[in-house]
C-alpha cells in the first residue's frame, strides 16, 4: 500500500473526508517523515509539531460533528519562511530575524489555515529571498532530494524540497524573478506563480514589491491548483490586491487532464530558447520534446519573438535591488529582531550599522548597495527610470505575443540543479539561472512550471522543467496546458518523482 | 559684498530692511482631524498611553502593508480647493528614504513630483494692502513617531541617558503645504509671513479638516527666509527655520532671521544653507543640522500603493460642500456686523474674527461679542500666552454669558466671574453659575437691608453723603457688593443707598 506521504493532496484530503484515514494520523505521517529526511534535506527552519496536530485534530472533531471541509481540509503544507506567521518564528532565512515572533498573520497563512490545511513548518530560502540556490539562507543550506550534493533552487528551496521529499504534499513559496518556477523546475515538482495582485502580499516580509507574488508548489497540477483556490483572491490589506476574483484555476486544472488542446495556440519564444548558448542540451532536448507533446495533444505550435526579453535580466538587478534597498530599511535593531552594539558604549547609528552589518548576508548586503546607488540622486533616471522603460517594453512584447498565441512556453531555467558551492563565488553565474523567468515577473503575468523531463547531461538523471507562461489573470490557461502535458507525459513515461532516488530508510 | 566695517551700519530691524529684501516661503504641515490613520485602521487620538494606538502597519512591521485612507485624500482635496489650487487628475505616493528611529520603517510615505494639489494662491491683507501668496503645491504624507529624551538636562539627545519612541503619533495623516517664494514685501514680510499661517489656519478650521492647534503641534511651521540687497534681482542663500509653534513665533522667527542674516551679509559673510531652530525663550534661531550636507532621500514611487486618481465628479462634489471660507465671511460679518474696515482689521490682527462670528451666530449682539473677544478673552489669552481661540471656551459658551448679562442674570463682573470658572474647569457656563451661585441679587428687600447695615457700619461715611458729597456713596456701594458677594447688580444698590440716606443725585 501507499504510504500517507506519498499520496498527493488531493487523494489525502478524499481519504480524509470519507473518513478513510483521520488527519491527525496523515500529519504524524509526514512529521515521520520530516524526522526520517530531513536531516539529509534541511528543508525546514522550523517544525510545528504540537501546532500541526493541534489543527489536524481540529479537522477531525470537524469532521466527526459533520461540519463541511475545505477541499483540502486536513492536509499538511509547508510554509516558506518570507510568510508571517502568528505565533511561529518568522526569519525570511536572515539572522537579522532570528527569533523574531510575528504578533499577525499574512493573509495567506490566514486562508490556508481557514481552509484547514495542516501547517507543517516554516521552509529555509535564500535571505530575504535573494538567491537561486537557498545557499544564501543565513543558517544552513537545503539539499536536493534528487541528489543531496545540489542545490534544490531558490529561493524557495526549502518549499520545493519538502515536497519533492515527500516531507508535505503542498508548499507556499515566493516568486521575484523565478523563485517558485527555478526550484520547481530543479526538483520535479509543480510550481506557479501566479498573475501579480492575485494573491495578497499582506505579510509577505517584502523584497521587492512590484515583483513579489506567493504561489503554491504541488507534485500535480491539481494539486497546485487546489492551493492556488484557497490562496488567491481580493484581499482590503493589500492595495495591490486585485479586487476582482480570478479564474477558475481548479476547473481549468481538470479540463486539461482531459488530455485534449485542440485550438489552443502555442508560442515558443525564440529568446528563450538558447540561440545564444548558454542553456544545457540536456534542457533543451527535453523542451522540444515537451512541445513535441503539446503538438500530438492537438495544440498549434508557432515561434514567437519577444526581443526585449533580451533586456529584462539587467531591468530586474535594478528594480529589485531598488525597492529591496528600501524594504529591508526597516531591519535597524529599534524594535524587532536582531540588535548588536547596544551596550551604553555605541551610539544609535553605530548599533543599527552594526545590527546591519552583522545582521545581513553578502547577497542582501550586495543588493542593497546596489539598488541604494541606483535611486540616488543623479543616477535615478539612468538607472530605476531606464529599467522602468524596459520593464514597459517586456511587457509590450508580451502583450502582442498574446495578440497571437493564447500561451507561450520556454524552459523554465536553463540548467538543471547544480552542485552545492558551485556557483556561490560568482554572482552573474547565479542570476542566469532567473533568465527564463524573469519577464513574466516583470509583466506581473502568470506562469508555471511543470516537469517535463529528465536530463543526466551532469551526471545523475535530473528533472528539467516546462514553463507555461498567460496573460494576466489568465493563470487558468497555465493550470490547462501544464495538466494536459503532464496527463500526456506521466502516461509514456510515469511520474517522474517515480524516478527520485530514496532517501533515507523509508522511502 | 564689500565689508564695510569703516561704517558703522545700523543693525536694528528697521535699519536693515532699508538695505536688504526679505524673500519668504512657509511650508506648513497640518495633521489632518482624520479618525483613523493614514495607511492603518489606527485612532488618531491625542494623548493616549504610549504605543497603544499601533498595529503592524504603522509599527512597520515586516509584512505589513498601507492601504490609503480615502477621508484623508477628500480632506487633502478640500485643502487644495479652498487654496485655489488644481486637483491632479492622477497623483502618486513616494518613499522618501532616510534613517532615523521615529521612523517604523526607515521611509516616510510620502508624495514628490506628483503631488495631489498643485499652483494655488492665497490672499492676506496687510496694513490695508493684500498680498498674493502663491500655493505650490499640497501634498500628503504620514507623520512619525515621537521620541522622548531621557536622563539628560535639556530634553535632547545629546546626555540624555535613554531614549523613548512613542508609535501612536506614527501615521497620522499630515499635509504638508508649500508656499511659492514671496516676494516684494518689504519690511512687512514678518507680517506677511504671520498673517499667512493664520489665514490657513482658519481657512483649515473652516473646512472641519483640522483641529489647527499650533501648541498641540498639529499645526507646524517652517519659515525659510532669504535677503537680497536692495536693487539686486537674485535671491540670497535661504535657511529654513523649524521649530516655530505659534502665530507669534513665526512673526518673530522671521524678523530675528532678517536681522542675523543682515548681520552677516554686511561683514562681508556668506548664509550658510541650513536648518535652524527658532528658540522660544530668546526669539532667535539656532543652527540645526546643515543642508550643504544634506541626505539624498532617494524618492521613488511607492510600489505598496496605487496611483490615486480622484473622480472628477467627486472633486466636483467636494467643491460645491466647501463652506464659506474665512474672506467671504468676514466680507459678510463686516456688513452685517456693521463694523469699519479698521475693526475688522483689528479682529482679524486678534485672530478672534472667527470667534466674534460664531459668538454672533449664537445669539449674541455683535458688539458685545467683539467686546468679549477683544476684551477680556484677549487678556486671559496673553497672560496665558495662548491664542484666544485656544482658550478652552466656546463661541456658544461665550454667548451665553452674553445673553445672561442681557437679561440681567449677571453683572459684568459676575460674567468674568463665569468665564473664569468656565476656563478653569471646562463646565457649562449655568453649570459654573449654579454651582458657584453666581447670580444677580435684584430682591430689593435684601438688597434694603444690606443697605440699611452698611449704612449703620459707616456711620461717618453715611454722614458726608447726606452732608452733599453724594461721590462718597461708593465707598457704601462696594461694602454692599462685598456683603453680597459681588452678586448684586451695583447700580441698583447705589440708588437704593441714596434713597436710604434721602439724598437725590
Amino acid at each position: 500500500m501507499t504510504q500517507l506521504h506519498e499520496l498527493d493532496a488531493a487523494s489525502t484530503a478524499a481519504a480524509i473526508a470519507s473518513g478513510e484515514v483521520s488527519a491527525v494520523e496523515v500529519t504524524q505521517a509526514h512529521l515521520d517523515r520530516i524526522t526520517a529526511v530531513d536531516g539529509d534535506v534541511r528543508a525546514f527552519l522550523h517544525v510545528d509539531t504540537e501546532g500541526a496536530l493541534a489543527a489536524a485534530s481540529a479537522v477531525d472533531e470537524q469532521r466527526s460533528a459533520g461540519a463541511a471541509l475545505g477541499k483540502l481540509a486536513g492536509v499538511p503544507l509547508a510554509m516558506k519562511d518570507v510568510v508571517v506567521t502568528k505565533g511561529l518564528p518568522t526569519t525570511s532565512g536572515s539572522r537579522i530575524l532570528e527569533g523574531w515572533v510575528p504578533p499577525y498573520d499574512a493573509t495567506v497563512t490566514r486562508r490556508v489555515l481557514d481552509a484547514g490545511i495542516v501547517m507543517l513548518g516554516k521552509t529555509n530560502m535564500d535571505e530575504f529571498a535573494m538567491g537561486s540556490s537557498t545557499e544564501n539562507s543565513a543558517y544552513h543550506p537545503t539539499h536536493n532530494p534528487w541528489d543531496l550534493s545540489r542545490v534544490p533552487g531558490g529561493s524557495s528551496g526549502g518549499s520545493s524540497a519538502a515536497v519533492a521529499a515527500f516531507e508535505a504534499p503542498l508548499s507556499i513559496g515566493t516568486d521575484t524573478g523565478g523563485s517558485i518556477r527555478q526550484p520547481a523546475a530543479v526538483t520535479g515538482i509543480v510550481g506557479h506563480k501566479p498573475t501579480y495582485g492575485a494573491v495578497s502580499r499582506y505579510g509577505l516580509i517584502a523584497f521587492s514589491s512590484s515583483l513579489d507574488q506567493a504561489g503554491p508548489f504541488g507534485r500535480t497540477v491539481l494539486d497546485t491548483a487546489l492551493l492556488h483556490e484557497v490562496i488567491a483572491g481580493p484581499d482590503p490589506l493589500d492595495s495591490t490586491s486585485i479586487p476582482q476574483p480570478g479564474p477558475d484555476v481548479v476547473a481549468a486544472a481538470r479540463q486539461g487532464a482531459r488530455g485534449d488542446l485542440a485550438g489552443v495556440r502555442v508560442g515558443v519564444v525564440r529568446e528563450l530558447t538558447g540561440a545564444g548558448g548558454g542553456y544545457q542540451q540536456g534542457v533543451l532536448d527535453s523542451f522540444r520534446a515537451a512541445v513535441d507533446v503539446l503538438a500530438g495533444l492537438g495544440a498549434e505550435i508557432v515561434e514567437v519573438s519577444c526581443p526585449n526579453f533580451d533586456y529584462a535580466l539587467a531591468a530586474y538587478y535594478l528594480i529589485a535591488p531598488s525597492e529591496c534597498s528600501s524594504n529591508l530599511a526597516r531591519f535597524d535593531g529599534v524594535r524587532y529582531g536582531l540588535r548588536v552594539g547596544d551596550d551604553g558604549r555605541h551610539s544609535l547609528e553605530e548599533v543599527m550599522s552594526l545590527t546591519r552589518e552583522q545582521g545581513f548576508g553578502a547577497e542582501v548586503k550586495r543588493r542593497i548597495m546596489i539598488g541604494t546607488y541606483a535611486l540616488s540622486s543623479g543616477y535615478y533616471d539612468a538607472y530605476y527610470g531606464q529599467a522602468q522603460k524596459v520593464r514597459t517594453l517586456i511587457a509590450r512584447d508580451f502583450a502582442a505575443a498574446f495578440t497571437a498565441v493564447d500561451v507561450l512556453v520556454s524552459p523554465t531555467s536553463p540548467f538543471v540543479a547544480f552542485g552545492i558551492g558551485e556557483r556561490v563565488a560568482d554572482p552573474m553565474a547565479m542570476y542566469v539561472n532567473d533568465l527564463c523567468t524573469l519577464p513574466a515577473s516583470l509583466a506581473g503575468t502568470p506562469a508555471i512550471s511543470v516537469p517535463c523531463g529528465l536530463s543526466d547531461e551532469t551526471g545523475p538523471a535530473l528533472p528539467v522543467g516546462l514553463q507555461i507562461m498567460a496573460p494576466a489573470m489568465a493563470d487558468d490557461r497555465c493550470y490547462r496546458v501544464g495538466a494536459a502535458f503532464e496527463a500526456a507525459y506521466t502516461a509514456a513515461n510515469g511520474l517522474i518523482l517515480d524516478q527520485i532516488p530514496q532517501l533515507g530508510a523509508v522511502r | 559684498m564689500t565689508v564695510r566695517d569703516d561704517v558703522q551700519l545700523d543693525l536694528s530691524y528697521d535699519g536693515v530692511v532699508r538695505r536688504y529684501a526679505p524673500v519668504i516661503g512657509l511650508e506648513t504641515h497640518v495633521e489632518l482631524g482624520t479618525v483613523s490613520k493614514m495607511f492603518c485602521g489606527c485612532s488618531t487620538e491625542f494623548g493616549a498611553e504610549p504605543n497603544t494606538h499601533t498595529c503592524p502597519v504603522c509599527l512597520g512591521l515586516p509584512g505589513a502593508l498601507p492601504v490609503v485612507n480615502a477621508k484623508a485624500i477628500e480632506y487633502t482635496i478640500r485643502i487644495g480647493l479652498a487654496l485655489n489650487c488644481s486637483i491632479a487628475e492622477w497623483c502618486r505616493f513616494a518613499r522618501k528614504n532616510y534613517f532615523y528611529p521615529d521612523m517604523p520603517k526607515n521611509f516616510q510615505i510620502s508624495q514628490y513630483d506628483e503631488p495631489l494639489c498643485v499652483d494655488g494662491h492665497l490672499d492676506v491683507v496687510v496694513e490695508g494692502q493684500t498680498y498674493r501668496v502663491g500655493i505650490e503645491r499640497v501634498h500628503m504624507e504620514e507623520d512619525t513617531g515621537k521620541n522622548t529624551h531621557v536622563g539628560g538636562a535639556t530634553g535632547r539627545i545629546h546626555g540624555a541617558e535613554y531614549s523613548l519612541v512613542d508609535f501612536n503619533r506614527a501615521g497620522i495623516p499630515l499635509i504638508e503645504i508649500v508656499t511659492k517664494p514671496v516676494e516684494g514685501t518689504g519690511p512687512l514680510a514678518p507680517e506677511v509671513a504671520k498673517a499667512y499661517v493664520t489665514e490657513l489656519r482658519d481657512i483649515l478650521r473652516s473646512l472641519g479638516v483640522s483641529d489647527v492647534k499650533m501648541e498641540q503641534g498639529s499645526l507646524r511651521c517652517d519659515v525659510n527666509t532669504s535677503l537680497s540687497p536692495i536693487g539686486v534681482s537674485e535671491w540670497g542663500t535661504r535657511t529654513e527655520t523649524k521649530n516655530v509653534n505659534s502665530l507669534r513665533s513665526v512673526e518673530r522667527a522671521v524678523r530675528s532671521e532678517i536681522i542675523r542674516q543682515a548681520a552677516i551679509l554686511d561683514r562681508g559673510g556668506r548664509i550658510k544653507q541650513e536648518t535652524r531652530h527658532f528658540q522660544e525663550t530668546t526669539g532667535e534661531t539656532r543652527s540645526g543640522r546643515s543642508k550643504e550636507e544634506a541626505t539624498d532621500y532617494r524618492y521613488f514611487p511607492e510600489p505598496d500603493l496605487v496611483p490615486v486618481a480622484p473622480a472628477r465628479d467627486w472633486v466636483a462634489d467636494i467643491r460645491a460642500s466647501l463652506p464659506e471660507l474665512p474672506a467671504a465671511r468676514r466680507a459678510r460679518l463686516r456688513s452685517e456686523l456693521g463694523l469699519s474696515t479698521e475693526e475688522l482689521q483689528q479682529m482679524v490682527n486678534a485672530g478672534v474674527v472667527e470667534a466674534v462670528g460664531e459668538t454672533v451666530q449664537a445669539g449674541a449682539t455683535a458688539a458685545e461679542a467683539r467686546n468679549w473677544w477683544m476684551g477680556y478673552l484677549a487678556e486671559q489669552a496673553n497672560s496665558r500666552e495662548v491664542e484666544p481661540t485656544s482658550l478652552p471656551i466656546t463661541p456658544a459658551q461665550v454667548a451665553r454669558v452674553i445673553l445672561l448679562v442681557a437679561d440681567g442674570k449677571l453683572s459684568t463682573a459676575l460674567a468674568r466671574q463665569a468665564v473664569d470658572g468656565v476656563l478653569q474647569t471646562g463646565k457649562d457656563v449655568d453649570a459654573i453659575v449654579a454651582e458657584r451661585g453666581l447670580a444677580v441679587v435684584s430682591d430689593t428687600s435684601a438688597l434694603t437691608r444690606a443697605a440699611d447695615e452698611a449704612i449703620a457700619d459707616n456711620p461717618d461715611v453715611a454722614d458726608k453723603v447726606r452732608g452733599g458729597k453724594v461721590a462718597a456713596v461708593g465707598a457704601l456701594v462696594g461694602a454692599v457688593m462685598k456683603a453680597t458677594r459681588g452678586q448684586a447688580d451695583a447700580p441698583a444698590v447705589r440708588q437704593i443707598l441714596l434713597q436710604q440716606l434721602g439724598v437725590s443725585e
